[in-house]
């Protein structure tokens, strides 16, 4: 990457985070933000120990427990490994001087939820945490990737990390979002377009004017899957929909500082001609509701359409991995995907466990009962989540169509909690990830949008939302 | 970190694409505060029934394959999360080279923190490797070369100089980086005065 000409937005970021490079020929990139959770960072804060090394910078560093907290009855952690866990992050947190959002703060939730929430996620940041999923903040035009834990050891104790630049992919979406069609729709088509792989040793851009017209929650989710299509980071350009949602919150730049951040913020955007290494253009009409039927977030199909068949296959290793997949899934090829029958449904995760979820899922089930065949779980992404649906009276109206309504964390997304899949049980999942055993052994995942998963609650079917009245 | 210079023996192979961080090590054996102790549950749900016991056919469940230290996998070995329980419970089982056409890169990378070469290999060589580990052909895996043979087979390949001098060395990459302290307080210094809201406390 040169410094002159045209800069991508990930080149900017880049450059202005390079601390040098070391003899060796690697770069050293400072680190804006950690985030740490009780999961990855036991060992990184045991190795510190070992070699009696301090955290270079403690105060850009925030800590929460999520992945394995319950989200019934937290006060009491019944199972002893997991409770060990957060009591090591409190512990260790304690220890070092780090910001430490505890079980019973209304702050505390999924570390890429809070982030964003209390404005620790800022454009033109670098972002790292022992979690594949921190593509999210790169809604905010921050670059942000996950790391193992013998990096978050290498940040906590010297604030950078040992990196080689990224390729740039640019993806961009353009027209308006057919009715039905929302952001996780448009993620889990593009991975099915690109495959798990196709971001391998990319950053990728997503742009157009399909992504641009969301949300900062849509555009969160969309960055949040990022990692699903083999990119570390997912970034879009900050925007005045960025500055607007930052602005006022607990750790967004204060008024002494707004003008100038803004102002450097608004410098970021890629120039106009910047060179990719490689380009995605999609036109939105082509898009569908998306369902997976498979154990691979590239396993996806139109809400309309049907499981494959896998003498369809290109290759013979994508028919024998389609075969071990139906087998796995319990299904048939040429199944109508509406006709699949499920057992639970799981509204939550850091992909779309934010207000504007819950509030769509309100919106759809309201004076309506889920199907007696299934089981509904909601999981709000934060505290602070829960407590605003509570005050606009979501909760009333999803418990009385029979969800069940819980504590923030992690649950079923991964099912570290005892929130999980029985085997052969069968799952619309607002998460990320669909692998064999994901979310509970011999569990059965279809990805989906928190519309799709709502509207399938109801008819206990995989349903089309535009077919739903 | 433990050294890598060179390896002999019997591949395991695992013909399957896209094995996922869960596969190799699930969620449940997350949940503790140790690196070491995770080889027994390598490939848990593969090697284990519901009631805990050893599934018989399993390449990892069958000698010579138990003893295995190096595995040859389908593509895009290693995505999903960012758990570095992976290449943990690969090295404790006794796993320190994987083969594959392509890996993720989060899992790429901790391969590297743990003494673990992960070998990138075109689509035709993965299947004469495949092919000769369930021959049980013997494979010799030479760094310094950066060669794999395997029987008749002589494959090339590349790594990037700076994973290579690590592995060979057994490098702190901690301890190196600790030699810029003067260079990252240097950068902050600078910073500080650019951008000031990035330094407001959290």
């Amino acid at each position: 990457m040169s410094n002159q000409g045209p800069k991508t937005l990930f080149d900017k970021i880049w450059s202005e985070h390079l601390v040098g490079q070391r003899e060796d020929g690697t770069n050293l990139l400072y680190i804006d933000r950690h985030l740490v959770h009780e999961v990855t960072s036991p060992q990184a804060f045991e190795g510190l120990k070992l070699s009696n090394r301090p955290v270079h910078r403690p105060e850009a560093t925030i800590a929460v427990a999520d992945h394995n907290v319950p989200t019934i009855n937290r006060q009491n952690i019944e199972d002893p490994q997991s409770k060990i866990q957060v009591e090591t992050l409190a512990k260790n947190t304690k220890e070092h001087g780090i910001q430490y959002f505890d079980l019973m703060d209304q702050r505390q939730g999924i570390v890429h939820i809070i982030g964003p929430e209390q404005g620790i996620t800022q454009p033109g940041m670098t972002i790292v945490c022992g979690d594949s999923h921190t593509s999210t903040h790169g809604a905010f035009g921050a670059l942000a990737f996950g790391i193992g834990t013998s990096e978050v050891e290498h940040v906590l104790a010297t604030q950078t990390i040992v990196q080689n630049p990224a390729k740039n992919m640019r993806i961009s979406v353009n027209g308006e979002l057919p009715f039905g069609v929302n952001s996780k729709d448009l993620i889990l088509y593009i991975i099915g377009k690109i495959g798990t792989a196709g971001g391998t040793g990319h950053v990728i851009e997503y742009a157009g004017s399909s992504i641009m017209g969301l949300s900062m929650e849509g555009r969160m989710t969309i960055c949040n899957m990022s990692i699903e299509a083999g990119a570390r980071a997912g970034l879009i350009s900050p925007d005045q929909t960025t500055f607007n949602y930052i602005k006022g919150r607990p750790y967004a730049p204060g008024t002494e500082h707004w003008d100038q951040a803004v102002e450097y913020w608004s410098s970021l955007p890629s120039d106009n001609d910047a060179n990719y290494d490689h380009e995605i253009v999609i036109d939105s009409s082509e898009i569908d509701p998306m369902v997976t039927w498979g154990t691979s977030p590239e396993d996806v199909v139109s809400v309309k359409g049907t499981v494959p068949n896998p003498s369809s296959a290109k290759t013979e290793n994508k028919k024998k991995s389609i075969e071990r997949s139906l087998e796995y899934m319990g299904l048939k090829p040429g199944t109508k995907i509406t006709d699949i029958k499920l057992d639970k449904i799981f509204i939550g995760s850091c992909t779309n466990g934010r207000i504007e979820d819950l509030r769509k899922v309100a919106s759809i089930v309201k004076d309506k009962k889920i199907a007696s065949h299934v089981q509904a779980m909601i999981v709000p992404g934060s505290g602070l989540v829960k407590k605003q649906a509570e005050e606009e009276g979501i909760d009333i109206i999803l418990k009385d169509a029979g969800f069940e309504w819980r504590e923030a964390g992690c649950s079923m997304c991964l099912g570290m909690n005892p929130d999980q899949l029985k085997p052969g049980e069968r799952c619309a999942s607002t998460s990320n990830r669909n692998f064999e055993g994901r979310q509970g052994r011999g569990g059965r995942t279809h990805l989906m949008s928190p519309e799709l998963a709502a509207a399938s609650a109801i008819t206990g079917n995989i349903s089309d939302i535009r077919d739903f009245t | 970190m433990d050294k890598f210079h060179s390896l002999k023996g019997i591949a395991a192979p695992l013909p399957i694409v896209n094995i996922d961080t869960d596969m190799i090590i699930p969620k449940q054996f997350l949940k503790t505060i140790k690196r070491t102790g995770l080889g027994v549950s390598l490939f848990y749900e593969m090697r284990y029934d519901n009631d805990g016991n050893l599934i018989k056919d399993f390449v990892l469940n069958t000698s010579p394959f138990d003893q295995s230290k190096i595995l040859v996998a389908g593509d895009n070995f290693g995505c999903g999360s960012s758990r570095e329980h992976a290449p943990w419970s690969l090295k404790d089982f006794g796993i320190r080279c994987v083969i594959s056409t392509s890996f993720a890169d989060i899992f790429y990378n901790n391969c590297f923190q743990n003494g673990i070469l992960p070998i990138v290999v075109s689509p035709e060589n993965l299947d004469q490797l495949m092919t000769a580990a369930k021959n049980q052909i013997e494979f010799n895996i030479d760094l310094p070369e950066q060669i794999i043979k395997a029987g008749n087979h002589s494959i090339n390949f590349e790594i990037e100089e700076f994973r290579k001098e690590r592995l060979l060395q057994g490098l702190d990459d901690i301890g190196i980086t600790l030699g810029y302290q003067d260079k990252i307080n240097a950068y902050e210094d600078d910073k500080k005065n650019k951008k000031p809201w990035l330094f407001k406390d959290t």
